[in-house]
């Protein structure tokens, strides 16, 4: 439960004055739907991640061999405690490496 | 002594006198304050204030960022940005202008910019009009400006030097707005005494302590409210501009003391012992309600004349103070506020404020000098005596008296 400031305790005019502190409203609670990326069908292009408005594609240095054997050091990942699941990754996906998934009773 | 002492500063201070206009004494008193942008859009009858700051720029008398943006929208727009940044600002507009503005005056108050805009009052369209009267100030009454009307050349070119004190104040930080009567101030020269400028920026020191938007230390201005903090932070700025009118009555003083003025936030007028007191604002019509207070005086009626000079926050106890042994009282308006009880806007403010102080007084709304219809001394000597005959009779009339309009 946040506590609740009254006019005089906030900042003058609404300003923020600490920055980047958007991170701290986790938003991913508004999401129906959630991405889930296919790391074997994933090129590493990073068209996700230049494409999320969040941004919540997190780029890992985080080595990965897929199935057949394709050496990449980099994975996408998500960040769902921000992605509002928007769909604009598994929209831009060249591979359709993204799929969403309903949040609730999908699998 | 006061008198001897007031002129012998004034004798320091003065660097000349001029034949100004209004605007020109505006522009006069930008450039005295050494502002870094000016951003505004030309309209009549403003124009000469920025084509004057525009021929100070360009010869390099005032160093300053000057924008000719393509509206009255983003001449405000920018120095919304600008003051954010930390910049003085001043713009300058009038009627569809200050219309066209409408949403960003809101902006600049709630974000508490210390903007200073000048405004000579212009009739809004329909019909088109250019001449003078206060409809468009008195739509943006309701913005969070402070707002003063000035009454002659000298005291627009005195307020706004102390408009940038008012607004840049630590316990304000409110856009503070100085309009006064289009044409027949705009464009009507009168001689201006102007400062040595090194007084005035001596008076004008900037408020370096104020928060504004910095690389080097990032904060975040003008972000969403939602409903659970937008109550408290328009609240923030409501109160702030109530606060401001005790701000605004010690910064006349320090400028009486420091430039040897009289400036109050009210004008009062042979009003001690008035029985009938007219009230308005503005340079023509409280010169002529003051001539005609004096033809009153010469023929026995015991007249008066209050000047409202601080509109925005009102002058409440003052105001009540000055008319309370009052008999009959008239508000003279030069502007309308459609279909409600009075049309007459700040006849009503007066109403309120009397109410407020549990005073009851027969109050007569006038209307006069829309799109600058003549307003002649002796219509206002013609109140004086209505008024006389309403308090022998104690008949006075309950709906606003539209003079000068032909019927």
């Amino acid at each position: 439960m946040m506590k609740q400031l009254t006019w005089k305790d906030l900042p003058l005019g609404g300003y923020v004055l600490e920055p980047g502190n958007a991170r701290k409203n986790l938003t991913g609670t508004w999401r129906t739907e959630r991405p889930v990326i296919d790391q074997d069908a994933c090129i590493r292009c990073r068209i996700c991640w230049m494409y999320c408005p969040e941004p919540a594609i997190l780029e890992l240095k985080k080595p990965y061999t897929t199935k057949s054997g394709k050496k990449y050091d980099l994975t996408y990942e998500i960040d769902y405690d921000h992605c509002k699941g928007c769909g604009i990754c598994a929209h831009e996906c060249p591979v359709k490496a993204i799929k969403m998934v309903p949040e609730v009773g999908g699998g | 002594m006061a008198v001897a002492k007031a002129l012998s500063v004034r004798e320091e201070l003065v660097k000349e006198r001029l034949g100004l206009t209004s605007n020109y004494a505006a522009a006069y008193a930008v450039k005295a304050v050494d502002v870094d942008v000016i951003a505004a859009y030309p309209i009549t009858p403003q124009t000469t204030i920025i084509e004057k700051l525009a021929e100070f720029v360009a010869n390099g008398e005032v160093d300053a960022e000057y924008i000719p943006v393509e509206s009255e929208h983003s001449a405000l727009s920018a120095v919304v940005g600008a003051s954010a940044a930390g910049a003085r600002v001043f713009t300058a507009t009038a009627a569809q202008g200050l219309e066209f503005m409408h949403e960003v005056l809101h902006i600049a108050s709630g974000l508490r910019l210390p903007i200073v805009m000048a405004v000579p009052g212009r009739a809004l369209s329909a019909p088109i009009s250019i001449h003078g009267d206060y409809q468009d100030i008195m739509n943006a009454r309701d913005s969070g400006w402070i707002m003063l009307i000035a009454s002659s050349a000298q005291e627009v070119y005195d307020s706004i030097i102390m408009a940038y004190r008012i607004a840049e104040d630590s316990r304000v930080l409110l856009p503070v707005m100085v309009s006064y009567d289009g044409f027949l101030m705009s464009h009507t020269t009168e001689p201006v005494e102007i400062y040595h400028e090194e007084y005035v920026r001596k008076f004008t020191p900037r408020n370096l302590s104020r928060y504004r938007l910095d690389p080097r230390s990032p904060i975040t201005i003008g972000v969403i409210a939602s409903p659970e903090w937008y109550y408290e932070i328009k609240y923030q700025a409501i109160h702030a501009l109530k606060e401001s009118k005790s701000v605004i009555k010690e910064i006349h003083g320090e400028f009486n003391k420091f430039f040897g003025t009289n400036y109050d936030i009210i004008e009062k007028y042979m009003v001690d012992d008035a029985d009938y007191v007219l009230i308005t604002y503005g340079g023509a019509s409280s010169g002529n309600a003051k001539e005609a207070a004096k033809r009153a005086r010469e023929r026995g009626l015991r007249a008066g004349v209050v000047r409202i000079r601080l509109f925005r926050p009102f002058p409440t106890e003052e105001l009540v103070n000055a008319i309370k042994d009052a008999k009959v009282i008239a508000v003279i308006d030069r502007a309308l506020t459609p279909g409600n009880t009075y049309e007459g806007p700040v006849f009503s403010d007066v109403i309120t404020a009397l109410y407020s102080s549990g005073v009851e007084k027969p109050v007569v709304s006038v209307v006069h000098g829309i799109s600058q219809r003549t307003m002649l001394a002796d219509d206002f000597y013609n109140l004086y005596k209505m008024l006389d005959e309403y308090a022998k009779t104690g008949e006075y009339p309950r709906r606003t008296v539209f003079m000068g309009l032909r019927t």
